[in-house]
């Protein structure tokens, strides 16, 4: 068969295809009107803010809300946004003063009893919003949750005692009080996540349909939604905010797979993509294909290994610190991540406001003689050692090789266990029920140190899926809370955090940067390290 | 013919409660608890677990709530996902779009497919036959997301001809290519089908009479050679209709096309229980109508075939 013969069968099909789409060429680059295009996927509640505390819903609600304070995008700084003030003597009582002039989208103004009232609904046990637990600090909210008395039944949860937080008053059109159940001095900091937003009367009428159509008081209102397809926002004229947007719009377009958003993002339509695709990291493919559009910064999510203290087998501290320390984590970021994960020095991302470096010592530092002596001081380990997550998530690869590395630099015999589910996963933990490392992981709520610390690692909180309980680390806590000045209590957090890397809890692994990119129409534009595009500082090439 | 379809309808009936009853088992028997790792490594509040057991009526036993379903399905509420979207939207919104996709591959795979396999059945062997068969094998052995990719990534990327993916709401115009991804592999079978048949046929005895007779070669090969031969494909072609109304979820993925392969699909690993019952009970339907569709078809084109 000659040379020509052979191109013409393998381009046959092509062919046809070319020819059949000659008119679907070209392609409209998205919104040359001013609206910019980002990628999105479905949000997995209704778009309330305190019933929002996933990322994709996240993205809309911090685009339709602005709170009493808000993070500045370059480096998650707190600033006042409809906050005048927020004053306290004894950080325990706060007294917050609004700005006058805020209107919701609707035309109302933004008042102290929108806040108030917005958390009381969303605190209110029986509304069984999702974000409920981010006002646990407040005064009365015990006597707002209710527990079924037959854990999960034909038996309903009888009513709770009262339907209001007892530590939040009004006291006139721009001015409350908070009262908190014990001292916490970063409480402010707290105030810019989604659940704190507030809402406008509207929603206490009709929250069904407020789902349907979200009325906030950010620079950006709600346009339309397709479900499982896009939403659009467009920029709020009347915004009160000093960050009004300079862009008219943005869509927010839905895709199931990475790879599919990244293509158009190379191609230009896409404006925004918020993660790249493995496929496109490796030899840095992306940095070719993008050039000074590709961007990266430290990101908010770290990936750890929990050990389950509850088990005898790991009680204690040398066993748990020779296991950390014969994990090559360089290499594995390296060859399974291809870059795309940094290795973890403590508990914290470096993107959180306290963050110090080498937080965990030498227990998070690659050494194997070391890791091997102290498993024989230790005494050694006693039968297999299973190392666990969910096979659902993507999670299974490094799991297996920092299994296979355990295995070789410490000499014990490892064995890697998949549960197939997230869900099955989270119920065998929370169920006290893991016999060997589990993989675990946290994504900061607000940029403070503490978001890493207190639900995770003191002792019986809600996410302490290890049973860790240290009253040296708890005080550490307390004192923090405590603290005269925002510093003085994040500063404080960074030495209870040390303590924890004498005890090792968990393994800290990597974290997680933000990588990025941009199409050719986007001149400048702030990502915060929640892997989130601040709209209000997008600029576009004229 | 009346009496049959009627017959065939009625049988639809016992056939749907019995396959949307598996289905419903099965979905809501998976293991584990749908909302337990719905937050995260957070964890929910007890009262949002409590307040979404209570909607979904995941606190009676499993048949009780599928009368429950049931009783509303009937009412045409196919209920709504865990983020407050009705069900009936997401299908109304997604479903065109899949009927479209289905029918551009269906075309594109009925012709070109078709149209190879008379031409080689009828020239035999030669460098068209040779051509075509080379190249239904290149199409057959290649894996569907390898030809979305390649053709996304020089076709789109490259190339820019094409967007490399759709938008929201496809023209044809944009989903040829992914039609003719979609339809790929199929068309080599139909190609190969089509040319089998066709040259079986072609020996048979009722076109040598005909030729005897002194009918000219269009009617020969039109009418009767053709008319036979293609019943086995039509047989292809409908069943490979129904699976492709049932959305084409790796195509989808790779155009990102907002069709029901990808809804199902995610609605599957989120356990959306209520969008994949909703869904997958459309899908019966469509599968049922279609058989019906082929089966009535077979007597159109073989008069032998008889349902009375």
């Amino acid at each position: 068969m000659r040379k020509g013969r052979l191109a013409a069968m393998v381009a046959a099909p092509l062919a046809v295809a070319l020819i059949a789409t000659g008119c679907g060429g070209g392609g409209s680059g998205s919104g040359e009107d001013g609206y910019i295009t980002l990628n999105w996927a479905e949000p997995e509640n209704p778009l309330v803010p305190g019933n929002t505390t996933e990322e994709n819903g996240g993205f809309i609600i911090d685009a339709l809300f602005t709170g009493l304070v808000q993070y500045r995008a370059s480096d998650l700084k707190v600033e006042n946004a409809v906050a005048e003030s927020i004053e306290s003597t004894d950080h325990q009582n706060y007294t917050i003063k609004l700005k006058p002039g805020w209107t919701f989208h609707d035309g109302t103004p933004v008042q102290a009893h929108n806040f108030v009232d917005a958390w009381n609904y969303s605190a209110y046990g029986p509304n069984g919003f999702q974000g409920a637990s981010f006002y646990e600090q407040i005064d009365g909210y015990d006597q707002m949750q209710s527990k079924d008395p037959d854990g999960d039944g034909p038996a309903h949860a009888p009513k709770p005692a009262a339907d209001k937080l007892s530590g939040l008053h009004v006291i006139d059109d721009n001015t409350f009080t908070v009262r908190l159940k014990s001292p916490f001095t970063i409480f402010p900091v707290l105030l810019g996540y989604s659940a704190y937003m507030p809402l406008p009367d509207s929603f206490f009428k009709d929250p069904k349909g407020f789902e349907t159509h979200p009325i906030g008081n950010g620079p950006f209102k709600y346009e339309s939604r397709t479900p499982n397809t896009e939403l659009k926002v467009a920029a709020y004229d009347r915004y009160a905010g000093a960050n009004k947007p300079q862009i008219k719009g943005a869509t927010f377009k839905v895709y199931d797979q990475l790879d599919a958003a990244y293509q158009d993002l190379v191609s230009g339509n896409l404006d925004f993509l918020d993660a790249i695709p493995a496929s496109a990291l490796v030899g840095d493919k992306w940095k070719q294909d993008l050039g000074d559009r590709a961007k990266q910064k430290p990101g908010l999510l770290t990936q750890n290994l929990g050990f389950p203290i509850y088990d005898p087998k790991f009680k204690n501290p040398l066993v748990r610190k020779a296991i950390s320390m014969s994990i090559d984590r360089k290499t594995i970021t390296q060859q399974v991540f291809s870059g795309g994960r940094d290795p973890a020095d403590g508990f914290a991302t470096p993107a959180v406001d306290g963050y110090r470096p080498a937080q965990c010592g030498e227990a998070c530092e690659f050494n194997p003689a070391k890791a091997k002596q102290l498993l024989q001081e230790a005494g050694g380990f006693p039968g297999v050692l299973t190392v666990e997550t969910n096979a659902d998530g993507g999670h299974n690869e490094w799991v297996q090789a920092v299994a296979a590395n355990i295995k070789q630099n410490l000499g014990i015999e490892t064995q890697f266990v998949p549960t197939p589910t997230f869900g099955e996963f989270r119920q065998k933990a929370n169920a006290f029920k893991f016999s060997g490392l589990f993989r675990t992981g946290w994504k900061a709520d607000y940029p403070n140190l503490e978001t890493f610390l207190t639900q995770l690692y003191r002792t019986d909180a809600s996410s302490n899926d290890y049973k860790y309980s240290n009253p040296a680390f708890d005080a550490a806590l307390d004192r923090a809370n405590a603290a005269p000045t925002v510093e003085a209590a994040t500063a404080a957090y960074g030495d209870a955090e040390k303590l924890l890397g004498e005890d090792l809890p968990v393994i800290p692994l990597w974290v997680q940067p933000v990588q990025y990119g941009f199409s050719e129409r986007i001149a400048q534009g702030e990502v915060k390290a929640y892997r989130e595009l601040d709209l209000t500082t997008v600029r576009l090439n004229q | 013919m009346g009496r049959y379809v009627l017959r065939r309808l009625l049988q639809l009936v016992p056939v749907f409660i019995g396959t949307t009853l598996i289905i419903y088992l099965l979905v809501w028997a998976i293991p584990g608890d749908p909302f337990a790792g719905k937050c995260g490594d957070r964890g929910c509040p007890p009262a949002y677990i409590a307040e979404m057991h209570e909607k979904y009526n995941l606190n009676d036993p499993l048949i009780v709530q599928y009368f429950k379903y049931l009783g509303k399905l009937l009412t045409g509420d196919f209920g709504e996902t865990y983020a407050g979207v009705q069900v009936g939207t997401l299908i109304q919104q997604a479903y065109p779009i899949t009927i479209k996709l289905a029918l551009v591959a269906l075309i594109i795979e009925g012709v070109i497919g078709l149209l190879a396999g008379i031409l080689t059945g009828l020239r035999g062997r030669g460098f068209l036959d040779n051509l075509v068969l080379v190249s239904t094998l290149f199409l057959i052995s290649l894996p569907v997301f390898v030809t979305g990719f390649v053709l996304q990534i020089v076709l789109g990327s490259e190339l820019g001809i094409i967007r490399p993916t759709v938008s929201s709401n496809p023209s044809i115009g944009e989903l040829i290519v992914p039609g003719f991804v979609l339809g790929s592999l199929s068309m080599a079978y139909v190609a190969r089908l089509t040319r089998t048949s066709m040259m079986e046929n072609r020996r048979a005895d009722y076109v040598r009479t005909a030729v005897a007779k002194g009918l000219g070669s269009r009617r020969v090969v039109g009418v009767h050679l053709l008319r036979n031969s293609v019943i086995p494909v039509i047989t292809f072609l409908g069943t490979d209709l129904g699976t492709l109304m049932g959305g084409a979820i790796v195509t989808e993925g790779v155009f990102n096309i907002r069709g029901i392969g990808g809804l199902i699909y995610k609605a599957i690993l989120t356990k959306e229980g209520t969008t994949v019952t909703g869904i997958v009970t459309l899908l019966v339907l469509v599968y049922l109508l279609m058989n019906l569709l082929v089966d009535i078809l077979y007597a159109v084109l073989d008069p032998r075939i008889r349902y009375d």
